[in-house]
């Protein structure tokens, strides 16, 4: 029997990076806010310290910032012919715990999708035929908003974090140095780009002969001190070249703990509970209306927290299991293509090609999360696709993240995977040589969707989720051809030799790919193919609210979290401004 | 970390009442007398309350903090305005009465751990607001453990032989030939401010060295460094800016409040007004510069050999090659007052156990240190100590491990202590 709490404006459910702005906003606006968050408190100096927190051992190997999938984990599949099986060890994408989640192990590659990425379907079918967007399975939708409504979203997610980089559409005018294909940006990057390392320099300069345009990759990792608008401070990063699966322990690295939680964690109006679960959202009898909560909290006491608003920032993955085991939206059925809660799952498509030289040093060991020279044009709509089979694209990427021991060692074509020869080049090419990334876009398909698994349950005896993911043929002709491109400009690097490392076959959770799980909760214009309208609120239980990229209806060739920031800040503001004096629907159906 | 029953933490976020919330809510204008008020919460800060009047954990005013003097430890009273407990039945002229003479509700001496001696210098006018704010805060029911102290130091009339000796000041005068800014510093300083208390060297009966006036002292494993305008060890090398802003924010471009300033920083300095930050500036910066000693000869090359390379490994990441650090951010070790001070027990503190530091709304990041103490021997932390005391301008004694040692022993740092995540996960 749960015991109930004293009721509170808003409880929000997870508190990553859309928990943190979101509660950040709501209690400016002041409410009473209650945060629950199932990991523990992070602290940077005691959690991730620069003495101890490049332990790549415990780190990238051992999962230990993670979630743990012994308590909790999700079965998988490529189609409805398969029996899913629970993901036993994390793999292709590894999902975050604790407080600020994602934002404390992630690279820091902050990126805004194009504009014609949320008019994916009626802008492809316009330029290439209506098959281009439905043929094949594909269910690309519109999203329901536009990238010049959410431009001021993205700027103040880019100020928040301090975002470094270089405009290349500012107010209209294009700007040398900026990546040309980008939607307009109102105000310069808050930061000068990183100085860029040999690799990517080699890289920019080989493109730009190729005629293509680069840029440096925009950077959550700071450039220089930084003190954003909440007050908070960043320190410059050193390139240590220990960022995505660790945390930072120089506070150079856009996270809630750097950029909201110092000022938030100050609000008497705001309280984080950590190590509590969120089991479900209560309902009233007519599934209207949200109550609150229920949440079990580490030593498996039940609580019932009444809230006027449920914000569900708890990852898309749980959000979407919150939402059908709340009974919350019509559940997605594959077969017949009714429903919606769990449609339109994608992920992202990657690709690389590694360079190897002879007569250059590259010190890959100097690196940052985000550290790149990036060309954009064989992304989105950006080049011509005619008569190429397929839509979407993808960025590609001479980036240096890191040379880390166990997981970025590189070997040429044909080298053992282990033994005396695989050192030998092991140690002949560390120094020499560098991948470039191919970081593609994922269209959503019928077959693609979340659903509660019919047999394996969690600690609680709640259902897994359930997902059924492959790539289509889209997704194998896109990557295929836009890695071509990069193999070419990695020979046009003149290395002795390059490795291409395509995306071959079905989906398999075990090679790491990315963690850039989308679509589930989708956001549209209309209830009948979406489960969120574009302010991210439930259709069907409008104090509901479903953040993160959950709400994507297909994932554009972009890292997605500067997106997933874009839309909390963009729902945010219209709840401040309109749900909290009216509440109900912020769109009629 | 787990949830322990924590009666300051709010069942409802709107019934929280922090330190800062305290300190800085608004009074209303319908509020009778909330001039006095006002006047008395801002006191309060300057004063400094909280930092000893609340225990982790606790209630803002309700006392309970174990304070670790040499004699043994005292605990703080309750002075929120609860009747049984707290000063709810007190009257203006007997809390007046504890803050010139030292003398309790009861006419019982008051250990001088409560720092009447400057608080002394407070005038009746100002008292009295204190007071009144005091009685309008919210009350709280609870009873300090009783001080741990050995005989005779149990009996309180011996206090009156330590006020007889030692007992010097009163309520303060004007100097009429200084500024009206210097003045006001004074006040503050000598009065509510009690940085002596702290950064005077005392004897040992834990009075003022006479003739010492802030040249630092040492307070719970941790020193509180000179403030005389001495350019190796002291202010000498601040601007009256610098004070303000590291008062205010907790960081400047030469340190960074941490240790027991990091409190003062978070609920006295940073709710003080820019002119009242000046005046204490003002007034500390014309202190007469501590005398040098002969300073030591030339520190152990190999101790700086070896330090540099432990520096290189565990502290450049922050402080960067060189030790020019990022300034309000992680502090330049380049003559730096705080590395070169005679003793060397901060220092060694800092890099044993850590240290978050002080925070304000204008400047909310709660930067840190991190704990050394599991990575570096007694022997590397000594090196590297002597090392950037000797490096960049700085100089000063060098250090030995033994000395390390005994400060790892005191602040039970000897076996690595684990937090949620540091093991494995169950």
């Amino acid at each position: 029997m749960a015991s109930q709490l004293p009721p509170v404006d808003a409880v929000i459910v997870g508190f990553g990076w859309t928990g943190a702005i979101m509660a950040q906003q709501l209690c400016d606006a002041g409410l009473n806010v209650v945060a629950l968050e199932r990991g523990p408190w992070r602290d940077t100096a005691t959690d991730f310290a620069t003495g101890f927190a490049q332990d790549e051992l415990r780190y990238m190997w051992r999962h230990h910032l993670f979630q743990n999938v012994s308590y909790d984990t999700l079965t998988v599949r490529n189609n409805t012919s398969q029996d899913a099986l629970p993901m036993r060890h994390l793999g292709s994408f590894l999902l975050g715990t604790g407080v600020g989640s994602g934002g404390v192990h992630w690279n820091g590659q902050i990126w805004r999708f194009l504009p014609s990425d949320f008019n994916a379907r009626s802008h492809n079918a316009q330029r290439y035929g209506e098959d281009a967007v439905s043929g094949d399975d594909l269910t690309v939708q519109d999203w329901g908003v536009s990238y010049d409504e959410l431009e001021s979203s993205y700027d103040a997610f880019d100020k928040l974090c301090g975002t470094c980089g270089k405009a290349g559409k500012l107010n209209g005018k294009p700007q040398p140095g900026g990546n040309p294909f980008e939607g307009n940006r109102s105000s310069e990057y808050p930061n000068p780009p990183m100085a860029q390392t040999l690799a990517p320099t080699l890289f920019g300069e080989a493109a730009t002969r190729l005629g293509y345009h680069p840029f440096p990759h925009p950077t959550g990792n700071m450039s220089q001190p930084y003190t954003n608008p909440l007050g908070a401070q960043m320190g410059a990063c050193t390139y240590c070249g220990f960022c995505e699966k660790f945390g930072c322990g120089n506070y150079s690295k856009a996270s809630p703990q750097t950029t909201v939680l110092p000022y938030l964690m100050r609000k008497p109006n705001f309280v984080l509970k950590t190590e509590c679960e969120v089991l479900r959202v209560e309902l009233t009898p007519d599934r209207k209306r949200a109550t609150g909560i229920t949440y079990v909290n580490s030593a498996g006491e039940e609580f019932f927290q009444p809230a006027e608003m449920v914000v569900l920032s708890a990852y898309v993955l749980q959000n979407v299991r919150l939402l059908l085991l709340s009974g919350i939206g019509k559940p997605y059925d594959p077969k017949t293509g009714e429903g919606v809660v769990g449609k339109n799952y994608a992920y992202q498509t990657m690709s690389s090609v590694n360079a190897f030289f002879d007569d250059k040093i590259l010190n890959p060991f100097i690196g940052a999360g985000a550290l790149a020279t990036v060309i954009d044009d064989f992304n989105g709509d950006n080049f011509d696709h005619s008569g190429l089979g397929f839509i979407g694209g993808a960025y590609i990427a001479g980036m240096v993240t890191g040379g880390r021991p166990i997981e970025m060692i590189y070997t040429p074509q044909g080298t053992p995977d282990w033994g005396l020869q695989w050192k030998h080049a092991a140690a002949k090419n560390y120094l020499r040589s560098f991948a470039i990334s191919v970081h593609g876009s994922c269209m959503s398909h019928r077959g693609n969707y979340l659903d509660l698994d019919p047999t394996y349950r969690d600690i609680h005896g709640r259902p897994m989720l359930r997902m059924t993911f492959d790539f289509g043929a889209n997704e194998h002709r896109m990557s295929d051809y836009v890695t071509d491109r990069a193999a070419e400009v990695a020979r046009a690097m003149n290395p002795r030799e390059i490795k291409i490392n395509r995306r071959t076959g079905s989906w398999s959770v075990t090679p790491y790919q990315t963690t850039h799980n989308t679509g589930g909760a989708i956001m549209g214009e209309s209830p009948s193919n979406s489960v969120v309208n574009k302010y991210l609120q439930s259709w069907d239980v409008p104090n509901v609210f479903s953040l993160g990229a959950g709400a994507f209806p297909q994932n554009a060739g972009y890292n997605p979290t500067g997106t997933v920031a874009a839309l909390t800040y963009f729902s945010a503001r219209e709840i401040i401004a309109r749900y909290l004096k009216s509440p109900g629907p912020l769109v009629q159906a | 970390m787990g949830q322990t029953a924590n009666p300051a933490l709010p069942a409802h976020p709107s019934t929280a009442i922090t330190p800062t919330s305290l300190l800085s809510q608004p009074i209303p204008d319908a509020t009778p007398n909330a001039v006095q008020l006002r006047r008395g919460q801002y006191l309060a800060a300057v004063g400094d309350c909280v930092s000893c009047h609340m225990r982790p954990g606790g209630e803002p005013l309700a006392g309970g903090l174990g304070l670790k003097t040499p004699f043994g430890t005292i605990y703080s009273s309750n002075i929120s305005p609860d009747r049984d407990t707290g000063i709810g039945a007190w009257s203006s002229d007997q809390f007046y009465r504890a803050m010139h003479d030292g003398i309790g509700a009861h006419g019982e001496n008051l250990y001088p751990a409560f720092p009447y001696p400057w608080f002394r210098r407070v005038t009746r006018e100002d008292a009295d607001a204190l007071f009144a704010f005091l009685q309008s805060t919210p009350p709280v029911h609870y009873v300090a453990p009783a001080n741990e102290l050995p005989f005779p130091l149990g009996i309180r009339a011996v206090v009156k032989g330590w006020n007889l000796l030692f007992l010097k000041s009163d309520t303060y005068q004007p100097d009429t030939s200084k500024s009206a800014e210097w003045n006001r510093g004074a006040y503050l300083v000598q009065g509510l401010g009690h940085c002596a208390a702290c950064h005077t060297p005392k004897n040992m009966f834990g009075a003022d060295k006479s003739g010492q006036d802030f040249h630092g002292g040492q307070l719970d494993n941790w020193v509180a460094p000179d403030l005389t305008a001495n350019a190796r060890t002291g202010l000498g090398l601040w601007s009256v800016d610098d004070i303000a802003d590291y008062l205010r924010a907790g960081r400047n471009m030469h340190a960074a409040a941490g240790g027991s300033m990091a409190d003062v920083v978070s609920y006295s300095g940073s709710q003080m007004n820019d002119a009242d930050l000046h005046a204490i500036a003002t007034f500390l910066k014309s202190q007469p510069a501590r005398p040098d000693e002969a300073l030591a000869g030339p520190p152990d090359a190999g101790a700086m050999r070896r330090g540099a390379a432990i520096y290189s490994d565990a502290c450049a990441s922050c402080h960067l090659e060189n030790g020019v650090g990022q300034p309000r951010f992680f502090p330049p070790l380049g003559h730096d007052a705080m590395l070169q001070q005679d003793d060397p027990t901060g220092l060694l503190h800092l890099i044993l156990a850590g240290s978050h530091i002080g925070v304000s709304n204008a400047a909310p990041s709660p930067l840190a240190m991190p704990s050394f103490a599991w990575k570096l021997s007694d022997a590397e932390i000594a090196d590297v100590s002597t090392y950037i005391r000797n490096s960049w301008g700085n100089q000063a004694p060098g250090i030995d491990a033994s000395k390390v040692a005994e400060l790892r022993k005191k602040l039970d740092l000897t076996r690595p202590r684990l937090t949620v995540n540091s093991g494995d996960r169950k």
